[in-house]
């Protein structure tokens, strides 16, 4: 733990002032100038950053849209479009959010993808990665009520497709359906209380869970591409050998990294703010029409990973709930990620060949399904998808026993870091 | 002191990146071939020819304002967009002398008569570009043909059994569609006739070339491009500045980066 001698704080001035009164200067030191970060942080470690900067842009730029937004069934695509082009910057602040959505679910995949990688979630960090997963729960329920609120076509038969999944569960099913939606169908009440949920339940949440996870990550501190716990060694002053305060050297390393997320991020908003279809979808541009379906109905890209699942079970015994087990499993199953890892090592790095492939099974079937999910269920799209839903499931079902049989380097003692290459 | 990290070390990251990249081009490789959707001639317009937007905007006015409207779009956001002064958007675009400038456009037809006249009600077209494409609008306007059948005694290739008359057919002239019969096989194994698009025939010239028709679609398709987001060009424009400034912004994140991280061993 970071020290605390009261000593060495500044008596004098404001800053003196507010020390005698609140823990800031200890708080600083804690988080900031005395967290002791591995220093053979690569790529993949920008992201649980990045995902903070972002939850910052759509706060803010959901607290300016909540200011001309109406939400109300007769208003609320008129509001949208009042802000695109009657607002100042509104079509800015509006893109900003849009993007920002999609923008949360790509850094939160390749920050989980890192804990795959490198073991993240493994004994004493899974409280942490429970959290984790807890926070992704939060962002996808946060994102479907926000997708509903343009109310746009699309908005409306996406929300009313996801909310019917729940319909499938025996005897209660068509009664929660109701009650969720407070009403017999996605009406002005639903749209309402999705707003509300959007805008003050889940955000509230997703903060408060952020700083839990902050500081269950800082309890522990931050395992590493070796996977190798710098705790371990101690330097001659009785701090990690193999670490280096958070501040400045990660916020220094940081800001370059914001630098480049930035870079692509406004290059979406200003460039290609739909991105093809993908980030705001064509048939959402026309307001949402109970009495016409668009073409082809698909969630948003960050979904469609679990609506293939949910498409690539058959349906039997009269009932289409086990696509609904299927897609909720496959999320249930990464809570349950650190005991089914039996892998003496952590990282990828002194893992055996085994393990490498099903990591990299994972990971394509991920895309793959991502991809089926966005396609009508025609040609080779559902043959994929059964195929890819079954190998995701093995990446997991069969963890227990190919980490424990699969082959493994020695972990060094020390961190890996060659000064020249970062 | 411990290793360097060896290329070895750093492959399976790099080959696991490299294989869901290669699934992903794959799976989405497939798109072409899935038919899904039809895909039309690209409609080759551009938003930032302001004296196409002002053609299109005096064509919308013209031929589509009387059944459309554009509820979201002000005549003034388009006066200054397009550079037409308050004179001559008074004089040429605003029909009505009582709608004022800063109102949006409405539809000269009221909706129940096109209710009662066409069936339901001409689409809104503010958003129409960002909701079908300016490539279906533009072969939508140019493929309306022949049919006797039809209420309005035109059909359309693009969207068929339109309720929507030639309102343009003075300009383009009217036009039949062959059709040669085809063998379509079906799910059962038997086969059907299906009548396939061979070619447009002119039946009686309008008052425009096929390339000024051309042209006049083009400008119009734009200006529904414009209006579907007025502050595109705008947008464009500010996203070069800003994407210069992050650079700058990342160069010198960079060096200072460098310069904190010399003293890691």
């Amino acid at each position: 733990m970071a020290s605390t001698d009261k000593q060495t704080v500044p008596a004098k001035g404001l800053y003196g002032w507010i020390n005698a009164r609140f823990p800031l200067d200890s708080m600083i030191r804690e988080h900031l100038t005395e967290y002791y970060a591995p220093k053979n942080f690569n790529f993949w470690y920008y992201f649980g950053a990045l995902a903070l900067v972002v939850l910052a842009i759509q706060l803010v730029t959901g607290i300016f849209l909540t200011m001309n937004y109406k939400p109300a069934a007769a208003e609320a695509f008129a509001s949208v479009e009042y802000i695109m082009r009657d607002v100042e910057w509104g079509w800015l602040i509006r893109y900003l959010h849009s993007t920002g959505a999609s923008a949360f679910f790509i850094v939160v995949y390749l920050h989980m993808f890192r804990a795959l990688m490198y073991g993240s979630y493994r004994a004493p960090r899974e409280l942490l990665w429970i959290l984790g997963m807890v926070i992704y729960l939060a962002l996808m329920a946060e994102a479907f009520m926000g997708y509903l609120l343009p109310w746009g076509n699309m908005s409306f038969w996406g929300a009313q497709v996801i909310v019917n999944l729940f319909s499938t569960i025996p005897i209660v099913g068509d009664s929660l359906v109701e009650w969720i939606r407070g009403d017999y169908y996605i009406s002005d009440i639903t749209l309402n209380r999705f707003f509300a949920l959007h805008v003050i339940a889940l955000p509230l949440i997703l903060v408060f869970l952020v700083i839990a996870h902050i500081l269950a990550l800082h309890e522990v501190g931050s395992l590493n591409p070796d996977g190798v716990e710098i705790k371990k060694v101690k330097n001659e002053k009785g701090l990690p050998a193999d670490g280096i305060p958070f501040h400045p050297y990660y916020t220094v390393k940081d800001t370059f990294g914001l630098g480049c997320f930035l870079l692509v991020f406004c290059g979406i908003v200003f460039f290609a703010p739909t991105m093809g279809g993908l980030f705001l979808e064509a048939p959402n541009f026309d307001p949402a029409n109970p009495m016409q379906t668009p073409p082809h109905i698909a969630p948003v890209w960050y979904f469609t990973p679990f609506y293939a699942m949910l498409r690539a079970v058959p349906s039997f015994a009269g009932t289409q709930v086990w696509g609904v087990i299927v897609m909720f499993s496959a999320i249930a199953l990464l809570f349950f990620l650190p005991w089914l890892d039996k892998s003496p090592v952590k990282s990828i790095r002194y893992k055996g060949p085994v393990t490498k492939f099903m990591l990299a099974v994972f990971a394509v079937s991920f895309v793959v399904l991502a991809v089926c999910g966005m396609k009508p269920p025609q040609g080779i799209y559902p043959l994929l998808a059964r195929i890819f839903t079954v190998t995701y499931f093995l990446f997991f079902l069969l963890m227990p026993w190919y980490s424990k049989i699969d082959s493994t380097k020695t972990v060094p003692s020390r961190v890996t870091y060659n000064a020249d290459s970062h | 002191m411990p290793g360097k990290p060896t290329s070895l070390q750093a492959r399976p990251v790099a080959g696991i990146a490299a294989l869901a990249a290669c699934a992903a081009g794959l799976a989405f490789g497939q798109i072409s071939h899935a038919g899904e959707g039809e895909s039309f001639p690209p409609a080759g317009n551009d938003v930032h020819n302001t004296a196409s937007l002002q053609r299109g905007a005096r064509n919308f006015m013209s031929y589509c304002s009387g059944c459309h409207s554009a509820q979201y779009v002000r005549y003034n956001r388009i006066a200054a967009d397009l550079g037409i002064s308050d004179a001559d958007l008074r004089a040429n675009l605003v029909f009505n002398p009582d709608t004022k400038s800063a109102e949006t456009i409405r539809a000269s037809m009221s909706a129940d008569d096109a209710k009662r006249w066409f069936g339901n009600a001409p689409p809104d077209l503010s958003l129409i570009a960002r909701s079908r494409g300016a490539d279906y609008i533009t072969a939508f306007l140019k493929s309306f043909y022949e049919d006797p059948s039809r209420p309005t005694g035109v059909n359309n290739l693009v969207l068929k059994g339109t309720a929507m008359p030639h309102v343009l057919a003075s300009l383009q002239g009217v036009q039949a569609a062959e059709f040669k019969m085809t063998k379509v096989k079906m799910g059962d194994g038997s086969e059907l006739d299906e009548p396939e698009f061979e070619k447009f025939v002119p039946v009686t010239p309008g008052a425009m070339t096929p390339e000024q028709y051309d042209e006049f679609v083009r400008d119009t398709v734009n200006f529904l491009v414009y209006v579907g987001e007025p502050g595109q060009v705008k947008r464009q424009s500010l996203g070069v500045w800003v994407i210069l400034f992050l650079l700058l912004f990342t160069a010198f994140a960079y060096g200072l980066k460098k310069e904190y991280w010399k003293d890691v061993k």
